[in-house]
């Protein structure tokens, strides 16, 4: 079954992407059907297309995705509820030019379809896929300004994160936050989960999700309880914890 | 009339046109202005290197004095240029030198440098005063060795986001000690070492110096140092601001600090400690009119938030963006004369806890005297434009870079087309602008409507036909320069008005949908054109089919024909 138009494009995209792989697709605009689906590390340029299960309560395709580690879409065998950008029928276009930028495909692809309520948005804007990478000269910023931003990145406190259930870790630099609220901002939308807010007596009620961090004494603390400058110099990696197993830390879920 | 006085007369009043454009039209009024006008002219400001013969420059102006040249295409700036395109400034040098123009003053812009040019820059011209060298390349520091050594009444030496390679050969030291006629001094730039010695007794020698900035190997205690020398400095750019704020050193500092009270201009902190604090510099901050912290990496928002607190009387604001929303509603709330913001980001990507569409709102009901604006965000929205728009209809140059380059309206998901239109309706002053974020063909019907000063535009990633590109170039009348790329105009865009080119400066177009023939035609009808192509990519020796679509096209108009120094992948049609 093909669902393309309209609201009842359910987020299941999003949802098992939830519960499995920290990843580059970034799903916003639940609320009027709007997918926005970016991708990440095509497997080739010039490919355009997203295979993702849609309808909700297949678990077994759920199953599937969470052995295979979902990342490149195309390794999925879903031909039958394949989401792509092209009218129904269509195969891709042959290109003639050998070099091609991904996000000029993108444009191709966005023009065939605009009836479509689906649009494909550019690559997330919290990290960096590697697709991004490689459109050349973008974001416009001189070389120079960006070769010093790259030699200072060293002044950076960079440490893992990982999440349960991700094939992966992220590195974040914890320079770049003032604050709580931004780290779990960022994380959240890094991760496409809820954390929520902090408490002192129950932790982060009500979310799936914990965020925990090694302090240097090799101890796994809940994030939040010290001072920001205290936390981060003393945090050296970052583990995002399934609530289930993070009430002996004051989880209150 | 004004046939009747004397040329001397004329002579005299000309002195009062600086401007060139002003200096230009009066050329144009009559043979004896003409005549009047190119003895008199002492400045020249060529946009692009190409467009003229440094011969031809030389016979209409025989007094020039000072210079300023401009080499590679702007997206040269962002890598899109290959490599050894052109814009080498010896050729203009040497025919300088072989002349008898008494040159003062050179000012380049993305022009390939060479030390030799440096060293015959510095042997040719005896009054030689002022280099300024931005976003050059192609020299090392024994190029500067020998502007140092050579050039006896040196005022300003000014090198701005060069890549210089560092020999290590001292050249700080090459400045004799007869030389005491500085007055600015940048080698912010620079990554290697100066002598540190070398740079106090040049500063004590140099009473007029009024502007130095240090790169990051000039450590604090060597600046408090040199803020001890130069109290009368008014614009400084420290190197490394890295100290233990228990020491000696830093507790100099910040009473050296208090003493620089003709201070206005602020720039640099290239290196600097863990959890850095600004302390040290709030006593100068209410004096500050010009403060540069982009290339700051190492301090926190938090920080930069409680600076700026202090700064009530800034006009010019560079900074990143881990300022954040927050940080420009507190730029809103002090800096009432603001006139230029630029906001960059902090990590290639940016930064999830940077600046948005609410942060440029802010700044635009605090700051409404803002004319300049360059604004690196994650999103942006069509309602904060328009409201920015209303709330500051002054804009001369309009620059948003949403780093997402397709990212729609982050609430209605819709173009960013009306948000940009009412940019262009209400600032009618609107010189530059750049674009990016999600945009069809209908903001260029806008911009071809209203923007009727328009001379600069870069687009990205827009449009969605030829049509678009047809509105700028038929409603735009004073364009000068465009440039596009990843977009989808073509051959018909490109062909419809052929004339137009001549009365822009150039036009550069990659990655859009322009063919081989469609430049072989343009490049036969316009012959005062020239139409390079550049590509690169092509393994084989190609023989240019026409109906091959053109990755990377670079036109503009000349008096100097087809150039000579063009290399091999560079087609000129």
């Amino acid at each position: 079954m093909r669902r393309q138009k309209g609201p009842s494009l359910h987020m299941t995209w999003s949802c098992f992407l939830k519960i499995n792989a920290p990843h580059s697709h970034s799903a916003s605009g639940p609320s009027n059907g709007w997918v926005s689906v970016s991708h990440s590390c095509p497997p080739t340029r010039g490919t355009f297309s997203f295979k993702a299960a849609v309808t909700a309560t297949d678990t077994t395709t759920k199953v599937k995705m969470e052995s295979r580690s979902v990342i490149y879409a195309n390794h999925l065998n879903l031909k039958a509820t394949e989401l792509r950008l092209g009218l129904p029928g269509t195969t891709e276009e042959p290109k003639k030019e050998k070099t091609v930028h991904a996000i000029r495909n993108n444009k191709r692809q966005v023009r065939q379809t605009s009836e479509e309520s689906i649009s494909i948005s550019k690559a997330s804007h919290v990290h960096t896929p590697p697709a991004k990478a490689k459109i050349v000269g973008w974001p416009p910023i001189r070389s120079y300004r960006k070769n010093s931003l790259q030699e200072s990145e060293g002044d950076g406190i960079y440490v893992k994160v990982s999440m349960d259930g991700a094939p992966y870790l992220r590195k974040i630099d914890l320079k770049l936050y003032m604050g709580y609220p931004q780290l779990l901002k960022a994380l959240e939308t890094m991760f496409k989960l809820t954390i929520g807010e902090y408490s002192e007596r129950e932790g982060y009620k009500g979310s799936e999700y914990a965020p925990t961090y090694e302090d240097k004494d090799g101890d796994w603390m809940l994030v939040g309880d010290v001072p920001w400058d205290m936390f981060k110099t003393s945090c050296k990696r970052l583990r995002i914890m399934k609530a289930s197993e993070a009430r002996g830390l004051g989880c209150g879920v | 009339m004004m046939n009747y006085f004397p040329d001397e007369v004329i002579e005299h009043i000309f002195d009062y046109v600086a401007s060139h454009r002003d200096r230009n039209v009066l050329s144009l009024v009559c043979k004896s202005w003409y005549r009047i006008e190119r003895w008199t002219r002492q400045r020249v400001f060529i946009g692009n290197c190409y467009s003229i013969t440094p011969e031809r420059l030389i016979r209409r102006f025989p007094g020039l004095k000072s210079l300023t040249l401009k080499g590679k295409p702007h997206f040269a700036d962002f890598s899109l240029v290959p490599y050894d395109w052109g814009g080498f400034v010896y050729p203009w040098i040497e025919a300088l030198a072989k002349s008898r123009v008494g040159l003062e003053e050179l000012r380049l812009k993305r022009m390939v440098v060479s030390d030799e040019s440096l060293e015959l820059l510095s042997r040719s011209f005896t009054h030689f005063k002022s280099l300024v060298l931005v976003s050059c390349e192609g020299f090392t520091t024994d190029g500067l060795a020998a502007i140092a050594a050579n050039c006896r009444f040196l005022r300003e030496l000014d090198l701005q986001e060069n890549e210089v390679e560092d020999h290590k050969g001292q050249w700080l030291s090459c400045f004799p000690d007869s030389c005491t006629s500085l007055v600015s001094l940048n080698f912010a730039c620079l990554k290697g070492e100066v002598s540190l010695g070398a740079l106090e007794r040049l500063v004590a020698r140099s009473p007029n110096l009024k502007s130095l900035k240090l790169n990051r190997s000039v450590p604090l205690d060597a600046l408090q140092r040199i803020m001890m020398r130069a109290p009368q400095l008014a614009d400084l750019g420290i190197g490394s601001f890295d100290h233990d704020p228990e020491s000696e050193a830093y507790i100099k500092l910040k009473n050296t600090i208090l003493k620089c009270r003709s201070l206005t201009s602020l720039s640099g902190f290239l290196e600097v400690p863990p959890h850095c604090s600004l302390a040290a510099i709030y006593p100068i901050c209410p004096n500050l009119t010009s403060l540069n912290l982009s290339y700051a990496a190492g301090i926190q928002g938090s920080e930069l938030i409680k600076l700026v607190r202090h700064c009530v009387k800034l006009q010019r604001l560079w900074i990143m963006d881990c300022i954040g929303d927050e940080g420009l509603g507190v730029v809103a709330m002090t800096c009432k004369y603001l006139q230029e913001l630029r906001v960059f980001p902090s990590a290639p990507y940016g930064n999830p806890a940077a600046v948005t569409e609410k942060g440029l709102v802010a700044i635009s009901m605090g700051c409404p005297k803002l004319h300049s604006l360059l604004y690196f965000c994650h999103q942006m929205t069509n309602a904060a434009l328009i409201t920015v728009a209303k709330n500051c209809p002054n804009f001369i140059r309009f620059r948003l870079c949403i780093l997402d380059a397709l990212k729609p309206d982050a609430d209605t998901m819709q173009p960013l087309d009306e948000g940009f239109g009412a940019i262009v309706q209400s600032c009618r002053q609107l010189r530059r602008l750049s674009l990016s974020g999600r945009l069809t063909d209908q903001v260029f019907l806008y911009i071809g409507m209203y923007a009727e000063q328009l001379e600069m535009l870069s687009i990205a990633f827009a449009g969605e036909s030829d049509k678009g590109m047809l509105y700028v170039l038929n409603g735009c009348k004073k364009l000068r320069k465009l440039e596009i790329r990843d977009c989808p105009f073509g051959n018909m865009a490109l062909l419809t008005d052929v004339g137009k080119y001549e009365t822009m400066r150039s036009l550069w177009m990659s990655s859009c949908e322009v063919t081989v023939g469609a430049c072989k035609s343009l490049a036969k009808k316009m012959p005062m054109l020239n139409v390079e192509i550049f590509n690169e990519n092509e393994q084989e020796d190609c023989s240019l089919e026409d109906g091959q679509r053109v990755e990377k096209m670079y036109l503009y108009r000349t008096l100097a024909g087809k150039r000579k120094d063009a290399p091999e992948y560079v087609w000129t049609l």
